[in-house]
């Protein structure tokens, strides 16, 4: 394993995104402003009016926005993990052609999660400054939401890169986004405290990444009150993103050196 | 003369199969080394154990005096690899696909333009150098993955399938920059299903059939030893061939039959010709040829190189 390896798929990964950048400009960017203008923005105002007010304590945008960091670096990470994964496994085999140099499955996967790593904190940043723009926070609080955010984003893209490495066909992408991501992004505390699930199911959210991404964000930047230990949640999505890189390079190797 | 590659008793199981099945053979320094046979013979696997990316079920492998299993990266630093598939990536230009390979083995990006210029002249892509791969011909882009693993000046070049799916024109021209290669003194293994590209190109091959080496040598001894100097091929009447060829046996040396024709092994086929015709028979149609690699192998395994 040679990190001299690993930082030159880091590198391709920086040239193939000088090519297709603007194909990912929607997702990453649009999107999430026209949630934060929708939902924070037009949607909050009903609930800074409503009885609810008092629960938050803040403006519903400003607290939105961090736990939206969050589910932003997610969808980031999930994105870069499986379409671009499965390409470059079956449909190009650019990962054969990599392979067959000195770069091994190890340094390919390394290299993979740390050209992700770069475009989530592109993202994270950009979005923080989107946040600062609509007046949801200061520029200082949005971008203490980003380190959070981007181990959030590189902890989905480890799990969903070793998920992918296993995939025979497309179909269990649009099943991952359809019953993963989307489900996450909805219930995990971005859009409302998780107090407001019923408490058979809210449990379910403390095992979820995002939920602890989500916390860490809010925590850091709007100084919210932590559930558990930010060191604990911290960790927790450490030991994802471990976890889920072992089994890449494990799947990927199964797959591709055969 | 030394040895570029050493197997002994090589073998590969997936689960059950076996694709390889205890093979042996030395491809030597400068030479163009073939594989030759039909799909599923374990041509693709036997390359995949020489590029350190397929691990060995046993036996033993050296590549430039190296173990696969222990000095991959080494080994692959320099090799250059053409895939049975074209695995560009679509959506950057040529010139790029070189760079990010080139960069993949640490070269310098200077010495990568140097060598793109050089390489995109040899594939005839010069005018190609900015175009994005996706909308090339098959033959630009073949060309294209052999510009690629060129790029670390390989002592050894591995082609798997090198002309599959091209058309005659592209086949040759190809045919024609690995033959300058190999003049340039690279090492070339090549792995076919096609009988005349392996008679073009490789100075000596092994014959592979179901994991096995059925026969090995160079092409024109190959030829000389399994096979007669010449072919007769009748084609009958549907129906009538089966019967037809059983009544042949005295004209030819051995008699093959396929399911569209019969083969007859002869040193003269037009002679063989004129006796077929004075024993009173009608084929449809009559070719008179030179043996081919195609004839040995049919001979050792009873069938045909592509099925």
């Amino acid at each position: 394993m040679s990190i001299a390896g690993s930082l030159r798929v880091v590198e391709a990964g920086a040239r193939v995104y000088r090519r297709t950048w603007r194909g990912s400009v929607i997702s990453t960017f649009l999107n999430p402003m026209l949630y934060l203008l929708a939902m924070g923005i037009l949607a909050g105002q009903l609930v800074d009016d409503g009885p609810g007010a008092a629960n938050l304590q803040l403006p519903y945008l400003t607290w939105l926005a961090p736990g939206l960091l969050a589910a932003t670096t997610m969808q980031a990470g999930a994105v870069d993990a499986s379409y671009p994964v499965m390409a470059a496994v079956k449909w190009r085999k650019t990962y054969q052609a990599t392979l067959s140099t000195p770069i091994g499955v190890p340094e390919l996967v390394l290299g993979h999660l740390g050209w992700v790593t770069l475009r989530i904190t592109f993202v994270a940043v950009a979005f923080a400054a989107v946040m600062a723009l609509f007046g949801a926070t200061t520029v200082l609080e949005g971008l203490a939401a980003v380190p959070p955010g981007v181990l959030t984003g590189v902890a989905f893209a480890a799990v969903i890169t070793a998920y992918t490495a296993r995939l025979k066909s497309e179909t269990g992408l649009a099943s991952l986004f359809r019953f993963g991501i989307i489900p996450l992004f909805l219930f995990s505390g971005t859009f409302f405290p998780i107090e407001q699930l019923p408490d058979a199911v809210e449990p379910i959210a403390y095992v979820t990444p995002l939920w602890h991404g989500v916390e860490l964000c809010r925590g850091l930047a709007l100084g919210a009150d932590y559930t558990f230990h930010p060191l604990v949640s911290a960790g927790y999505l450490a030991a994802w993103t471990v976890v889920g890189g072992y089994f890449a390079v494990r799947f990927l190797s199964r797959r591709l050196i055969s | 003369m030394s040895n570029l590659v050493e197997a002994r008793n090589l073998t590969k199981h997936f689960e059950s199969l076996v694709a390889v099945d205890a093979i042996d053979f030395d491809v030597h320094e400068g030479e163009a080394f073939g594989f030759l046979g039909p799909n599923g013979a374990g041509k693709s696997s036997t390359m995949k154990m020489i590029g350190a990316v397929s691990p060995l079920t046993a036996g033993t492998l050296q590549v430039l005096g190296m173990d696969p299993a222990r000095d991959g990266p080494k080994i692959r630093a320099r090799l250059g690899v053409v895939p049975q598939e074209d695995n560009l990536d679509q959506e950057l230009s040529v010139y790029e696909n070189l760079l990010i390979y080139g960069r993949y083995f640490g070269l310098p990006k200077g010495v990568i333009d140097a060598r793109a210029a050089e390489l995109l002249a040899f594939a005839q892509l010069e005018d190609r150098r900015q175009s994005l791969v996706e909308p090339l011909s098959g033959g630009m882009k073949r060309r294209l993955v052999i510009a690629r693993a060129l790029i670390n000046q390989p002592d050894l070049l591995l082609l798997d399938e090198p002309t599959t799916g091209l058309d005659p024109q592209a086949r040759h021209l190809l045919w024609d920059r690995l033959y300058r290669l190999k003049q340039q003194g690279v090492t070339l293994i090549i792995t076919t299903h096609y009988m005349d590209e392996a008679e073009q190109l490789c100075d000596r091959l092994v014959i592979m059939d179901k994991g096995k080496i059925a026969a090995e040598g160079a092409p024109r001894d190959l030829i000389d030893r399994y096979a007669t100097r010449e072919v007769l091929e009748l084609r009958f009447p549907v129906g009538a061939q089966a019967v037809q060829a059983q009544q042949l046996g005295e004209i030819a040396k051995e008699i093959e039959v396929l399911p569209d024709r019969v083969l007859l092994y002869t040193d003269d086929a037009d002679l063989a010709h004129a006796r077929v015709l004075e024993a009173g028979f009608a084929p449809e149609s009559t070719v008179s040829r030179r043996s081919t690699l195609e004839d040995v192998f049919l001979r050792l395994t009873g069938r045909t190189l592509i099925d």
